[in-house]
């Protein structure tokens, strides 16, 4: 028989709780938000959790880690014959792409980022089913349950605070103009400086999110932090929806001029002739 | 207020960094990232020094340089930063022949993301042995209609040289689009 019940009544913390104290095994579905989630579970341990039905793909999580390049993924995911991640995790291995240790690495933060978003919905529906263990063919790592609850709690605690902090992702960012705002040489992580990239009047933070696949809690977290830094300011969007930018074996040949006014681009010249 | 962006590309120590550093007004701070918990230490590895410029060029307008990561496995994130720029500036390092087929396929690869304009600077043109422009034209194979300028990343005047010859192409682009 399966546990069902209402995240409003018995919350992810406390489930997590239950299958780490009763060392089960299984898989524990949650539907919320309109997205499912599914967490494998082997004597205790969370050794699984994807948001996608087929699971999620090990090329995948190695280009989100940078391990890979976009091309590189994507070419490995166009070859259908390897269809086992474990297959193709040896592979990777052999022809020296990767570690196993890049993998290891690669796989649990791809599990962690599936898992720590759940523990800030307070609604939806969850199933335990005992000793069933989908995605068997996916490469899993068991990960002890106590440091993601411990983990997952201080999210909880903190995206209560950063919704309080900005409330609304549907407002745009800027650049701060003030002379003194320090921006060059930051390190940044491949995910800040996606966001950074992007920052720009027209696209609302949600966009950005979406775009880059961003989850909300994440994006919250980089705009507060740029926000704290005194580099970026919240502003109204402008209303206008970026296209994506084009793959680049579709963009065409030909040279475009790019979408400024051709005033913009006087007032840059005569910026730099002034200054020569 | 209104941004623009410029992106600076090349092979590795071609003078990127330099390049935005002499014509940016704002300091270089490098801000250490806090790493407390185990799957931020993952994201740590993946972290990635940027260049980013600024140039307040009036009250109401401003000029953002970016410098594209050095890395190759960074490749991915040149599309993002190729999004909406005005052009961008790819560098050579003229003393350094073994990175000029690198320089080539970066070249390539982001005129492929944004057919924008753009212009070749050949840098460390203060240096003994760098190659001249011209000779990189034709090693590089660069196009007769795109310019290969000489330039001095450390020197100012040099950058924005380069700086202004990019926008000269724009408004050439802008202005041969006009009258079709
Ligand atoms: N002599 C000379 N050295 C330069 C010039 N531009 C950059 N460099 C030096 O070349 C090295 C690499 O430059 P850097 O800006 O870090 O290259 P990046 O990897 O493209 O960012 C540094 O030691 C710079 O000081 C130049 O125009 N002349
Ligand atoms: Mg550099």
């Amino acid at each position: 028989m399966a546990l069902k019940g209402n995240l409003r009544d018995f919350s992810t913390t406390q489930l997590l709780n239950l299958i780490n104290l009763a060392r089960k095994t299984g898989t524990l579905t949650i539907d919320a938000n309109g997205n499912q989630s599914w967490l494998c579970f082997k004597e205790g341990k969370l050794v699984y959790a994807t948001q996608d039905e087929r699971g999620g793909h090990l090329a995948k999580m190695l280009q989100q880690s940078g391990k890979l390049t976009d091309e590189q993924a994507r070419a490995i995911q166009q070859r259908m014959e390897i269809k086992n991640d474990k297959e193709l995790g040896l592979l990777l291995i052999n022809a020296g792409y990767v570690s196993q240790e890049d993998i290891v690495r690669s796989v649990r933060s791809y599990i962690l980022n599936n898992v720590y978003p759940l523990f800030t919905w307070s609604d939806g529906t969850f199933r335990f089913d005992a000793n069933m263990l989908p995605f068997e063919d996916r490469i899993t790592i068991p990960i002890s349950l106590e440091n993601v609850i411990m983990e997952g709690s201080r999210r909880m605690q903190e995206w209560e605070r950063l919704q309080d902090e900005l409330p609304n992702l549907d407002m745009a960012l800027r650049f701060v103009e003030r002379p003194d705002a320090r921006m060059r040489d930051i390190n940044m992580s491949v995910e800040e400086w996606r966001v950074v990239s992007f920052i720009n009047p027209r696209n609302t933070i949600h966009q950005i999110a979406q775009f880059n696949n961003t989850s909300e809690f994440q994006i919250r977290k980089i705009v507060y932090a740029l926000m704290q830094a005194g580099l970026v300011e919240l502003v109204l969007p402008e209303g206008v929806t970026r296209p994506a930018p084009g793959a680049p074996d579709k963009a065409p040949a030909t040279m475009r001029p790019p979408a400024v006014k051709r005033g913009v681009v006087e007032k840059l010249i005569g910026f730099f002739q002034q200054r020569q | 207020m209104q941004t623009v962006k410029i992106v600076v590309t090349g092979p590795f120590s071609a003078g990127k960094t330099q390049f935005i550093q002499t014509i940016s007004e704002i300091d270089v701070v490098a801000t250490e990232k806090k790493i407390s918990r185990a799957e931020e230490r993952v994201k740590d590895q993946t972290t990635v020094a940027m260049d980013f410029g600024r140039i307040s060029v009036a009250d109401d307008l401003v000029l953002y340089l970016f410098g594209t990561p050095g890395q190759r496995r960074f490749d991915f994130m040149w599309e993002i930063l190729a999004e909406g720029m005005l052009g961008f500036v790819v560098l050579l390092d003229s003393v350094k022949p073994e990175t000029f087929r690198e320089a080539r396929s970066i070249l390539d690869t982001f005129r492929a993301y944004a057919p924008v304009p753009y212009v070749v600077a050949a840098n460390k043109q203060d240096m003994a042995d760098a190659w001249p422009p011209e000779d990189l034209r034709i090693a590089l194979r660069i196009p007769p209609e795109i310019k290969v300028l000489p330039c001095v990343a450390t020197d100012q005047e040099s950058v924005q040289h380069v700086l202004l010859e990019l926008l000269y192409s724009v408004l050439e682009l802008m202005d041969a689009e006009a009258e079709e």
